[in-house]
């Protein structure tokens, strides 16, 4: 019996052994933190030198953290006046050249739409936290929740793109957050990184990777030289922007208008219609690279509950107990959620049984499943929407009513 | 070691957020071992009830919540009722003498230790009530190395405090080493 | 330098209408600019959304246009990660205190070294003339019909009380001052405001019979006078123009500095006496 972890990602120390841990790890390195500071690590680790943010539960202990270790390295720290300002304000901060992040939940999601939207249209790198809770609205400040998927995909207006990024334990949220900022700096885009709140106050292990372990994708800046022309929005033929920091030596405009390749603003058709399709294709032509998963005991599951977050870890617990008595469950944890990744969903589900979405909404993600998996009335929703962690008894009860097998 | 489920509970103050997370970090710093932690968040952490879940292991660890606790501890008569239900059969059951009236026929073994008294005659600072309660819970068993909890503390707490943290702790040892088994 | 040699004349004609009083104060900054011989450089123009903001595409500076009202929330960003930009926010009555309210007043707090320019002409120009929260009541608009009821703010009174460390008032008529005005707000050490009074032909002036430019111009002048004048204090209702506030007070980046230089000093302690604390459990321990 095997815990495939079969993932792009680039981070998976979660399969670590346990007795291996103090052998040659560095006590100072290993942490039994929650997963809100776990996600600080990843930050730092990654680079970041500026964050602007609000109090809000439950994503603040990543404001209070970054507010004592950011300065502590030359780093900078900003408490906003509100959850518009700090979007704002990481955008400004990113154009001189830093790596920036802000984080929120509920309420605070809705009002970073904007400037969200802003960033996506000027191309701007920067990561935002949604440490999820119950809603609409106030909703359940201290409880879980995962419904703000579609919010992270549609929440600003108009066509557009988005990377949304997860993690059902600190060593991923470590591991994903440091993609997120190596994305954010590829793509030139806003990265969501979508935890929830079991996962951001739960405390458990988190082994943090010596410098160098894992890659860092730097700001990619233009090697346009001083009095020569350049064109910041003029993708390289490998589609990607190199960026020049303000205070640099190339002055330009950059709007949230529709602009042309110098940034400045334009409603001619054709430069409209060009930009549109490459802030969309920029992201979607690239699901492939950008897809993250991983698979627990997948291999020849009769059926598969698709899962992340903190209902994947029930998911795998049920899927473990449940093989070891011999019966074919696997689990394959999402980590990349947009752009969803439909062709590996469809690949990893044409032989199963019964597609079961674990997730603690009214089926977000379950109806990206059905929408691309072969046989869609063979995806059933198991959810949980009392802001209760959904435990490992409420998926095996629905398992045995698909299965014909009662409850 | 294997799967152990511990719930914490009493009021907000006593510090069974604290102790759950001294014990956890301690099973995984220093013994190479997994451990979660979860809390309830809230209102009931300004002085009503409290809970924090514990589970240690040697193996990977998913669902982080304790629905049958093996090690319960109830600081409040509040706290017993409202948890000592959620205990496995042949699991333990600690609770401080002072707050705790048991009452109910659990399946479970239970030890009554007048924590709180000692304390506060021996140390007299409530502060170090619940390292007390850490230190009879190892004197009980040894579910991590007494060391490893110290080294904990140690890192934990400000450096004025440790000696009055290591003091509760032992007291707290001796105490629980009187139900050894 | 030559004025041309701070616009990007690429995008010139630029878009405002015959009349407008933004153009007026376009050429005072660029003359203030000037003067100053400032490095095109090291500044950054951050605008919001409206008629008024369309100023940073003009400019051969670093520019950042924005989202309505966010201006100032996009200038602190840019200006605490890399303090020795100078920032100019030009910005419209409507963007800079109604939707940009907010972001106003706590800019103001911080004392942020940013000057901050309200282009007030009483009106949403771009959105075709409806009252903005410096209308005032009994004015025409295309929203206020049977005229507006809602008071105005005074911008000079409310950047002093929200902190700003140097507050000033001139209009599109009097470009000398204008000038001398803009060069003291960006040469200021902390957050400055500038409110230049600027006329609106198309939309205020010709719902509020106020006339073309050149009489919106005449009114500028006839009913504004010098702070400590004579005429003023003949006339006590004529609206004072120059500088309310000048002082020295402490500026957010360079307080900022202070923390880097605490905490940078903390920690390097911290990791000489002791293993790494984790801070939060730390607070939890103490507290519980």
């Amino acid at each position: 019996m095997t815990d495939n972890i079969n993932s792009n990602s680039v981070n998976d120390n979660n399969g670590i052994k346990p007795n291996d841990i103090n052998n040659g790890i560095k006590a100072n390195n290993i942490k039994f933190i929650q997963g809100n500071e776990a996600c600080v690590e990843g930050a730092l680790y990654a680079g970041v030198d500026f964050f602007a943010g609000y109090p809000i539960t439950p994503s603040t202990e990543i404001a209070e953290l970054l507010s004592k270790r950011l300065p502590e390295k030359g780093g900078k720290f900003i408490q906003m006046e509100d959850e518009i300002a700090s979007m704002c304000a990481i955008i400004g901060a990113s154009l001189t050249g830093h790596k920036v992040m802000t984080a929120t939940s509920g309420p605070g999601f809705s009002l970073k739409q904007e400037a969200l939207g802003y960033a996506c249209m000027a191309e701007i790198p920067c990561v935002i936290v949604n440490v999820q809770r119950g809603g609409p609205s106030t909703g359940n400040p201290t409880h879980v929740s995962q419904g703000d998927i579609n919010q992270a995909r549609w929440g600003t207006h108009g066509d557009h793109a988005i990377i949304a990024l997860t993690a059902s334990n600190h060593q991923d949220v470590f591991g994903v957050t440091v993609d997120a900022f190596n994305l954010a700096e590829t793509y030139r885009t806003p990265v969501i990184l979508l935890f929830d709140e079991v996962v951001g106050h739960m405390r458990e292990k988190l082994i943090i990777p010596e410098k160098g372990e894992l890659p860092i994708v730097d700001r990619l800046r233009t090697s346009v030289r001083k009095g020569v022309d350049y064109h910041p929005y003029l993708p390289r033929e490998d589609g990607r922007l190199p960026m020049s920091d303000f205070g640099a030596e190339h002055r330009y405009n950059v709007t949230g208008l529709f602009h042309d390749m110098w940034g400045f603003p334009s409603n001619n058709p054709q430069v409209v219609r060009e930009l549109l399709h490459h802030l969309v294709d920029k992201i979607e032509n690239n699901v492939h690279t950008i897809t993250r998963y991983k698979e627990h005991y997948l291999e020849g599951a009769e059926y598969i509950l698709i899962s992340y977050g903190s209902s994947a870890r029930s998911a795998i617990h049920m899927a473990k107990n449940r093989r070891e008595r011999g019966e074919k469950v696997g689990v394959l944890e999402l980590q990349s959620i947009w752009p969803f990744p439909e062709a590996m969903v469809r690949e990893k589900c044409a032989n199963a049984k019964a597609v079961i979405v674990v997730e603690m909404n009214m089926g977000q993600v379950m109806r990206e499943v059905k929408a691309c998996v072969d046989n869609p009335s063979k995806v059933f929703l198991a959810n949980r929407i009392d802001n209760k962690l959904i435990n490992p008894t409420n998926i095996k009860t629905l398992l045995r009513i698909i299965q014909g097998r009662g409850v | 070691m294997k799967r152990t489920r511990f719930v914490f509970s009493g009021s907000g103050g006593q510090g069974v957020i604290t102790a759950g997370i001294i014990l956890a970090e301690a099973a995984v710093i220093h013994e190479g071992m997994n451990a979660t932690q979860t809390q309830s968040y809230g209102a009931a952490a300004r002085g009503g009830s409290t809970r924090s879940d514990v589970i240690i292991s040697n193996q990977p660890i998913y669902y982080p919540e304790v629905n049958q606790a093996n090690i319960l501890v109830c600081l409040t008569q509040e706290s017993y009722i409202n948890y000592s239900s959620i205990i496995r059969p042949g699991g333990l059951v600690l609770t401080d003498s002072r707050f705790v009236k048991t009452t109910k026929k659990v399946d479970a073994r239970q030890i009554e230790v007048p924590m709180y008294d000692m304390v506060m005659e021996k140390i007299k600072k409530p502060i170090v009530f619940n390292i007390c309660m850490l230190g009879a819970l190892l004197g009980i068993t040894e579910f991590v190395k007494p060391t490893s909890l110290m080294e904990v503390i140690k890192a934990t707490v400000p450096k004025d405090f440790i000696e009055l943290n290591q003091n509760a702790f032992e007291l707290g040892m001796e105490l629980g080493a009187l139900y050894n088994e | 330098m030559a004025i041309k040699d701070y616009i990007r004349q690429r995008y010139f004609p630029q878009m405002w209408c015959p009349g407008c009083g933004h153009g007026i104060i376009l050429n005072s900054l660029l003359r203030a600019v000037d003067e100053l011989g400032l490095d095109k450089n090291g500044i950054v123009m951050t605008s919001g959304i409206g008629c008024s903001a369309r100023i940073s595409g003009y400019v051969d500076f670093h520019s950042l246009h924005t989202l309505h009202g966010r201006a100032l929330a996009f200038a602190t960003g840019v200006k605490l990660s890399k303090p020795e930009l100078k920032l100019i926010v030009p910005m419209g009555d409507g963007d800079a205190l109604a939707i940009g309210g907010n972001h106003f007043i706590h800019a103001a707090r911080r004392n942020i070294d940013i000057t901050a320019i309200v282009m007030n002409n009483r009106i949403y120009g771009m959105t075709g003339g409806q009252y903005s929260p410096l209308s005032g009541p009994g004015k025409k608009a295309t929203t206020a019909p049977y005229t507006t009821i809602d008071n105005q703010f005074d911008v000079v009174d409310l950047s002093i009380a929200a902190g700003a460390s140097f507050v000033a008032r001139s209009t599109a008529y009097h470009v000398l001052e204008c000038i001398d005005i803009l060069k003291k707000a960006i040469q200021h050490k902390g957050f400055s405001v500038v409110e230049i009074l600027s006329q609106c032909p198309t939309h205020y002036g010709r719902k509020n019979k106020e006339g073309d430019a050149a009489q919106m111009l005449e009114f500028q002048k006839n009913t504004t006078a010098k702070l400590d004048s004579k005429a003023l204090e003949n006339d006590p209702t004529l609206i004072p123009r120059g500088i309310f506030v000048d002082i020295d007070a402490p500026e957010y980046c360079e307080e900022y500095d202070k923390i880097v230089e605490r905490a940078m000093k903390a920690s390097q302690n911290s990791k000489s006496e002791q293993p790494l604390v984790n801070p939060l459990i730390q607070q939890s321990c103490v507290t519980q």
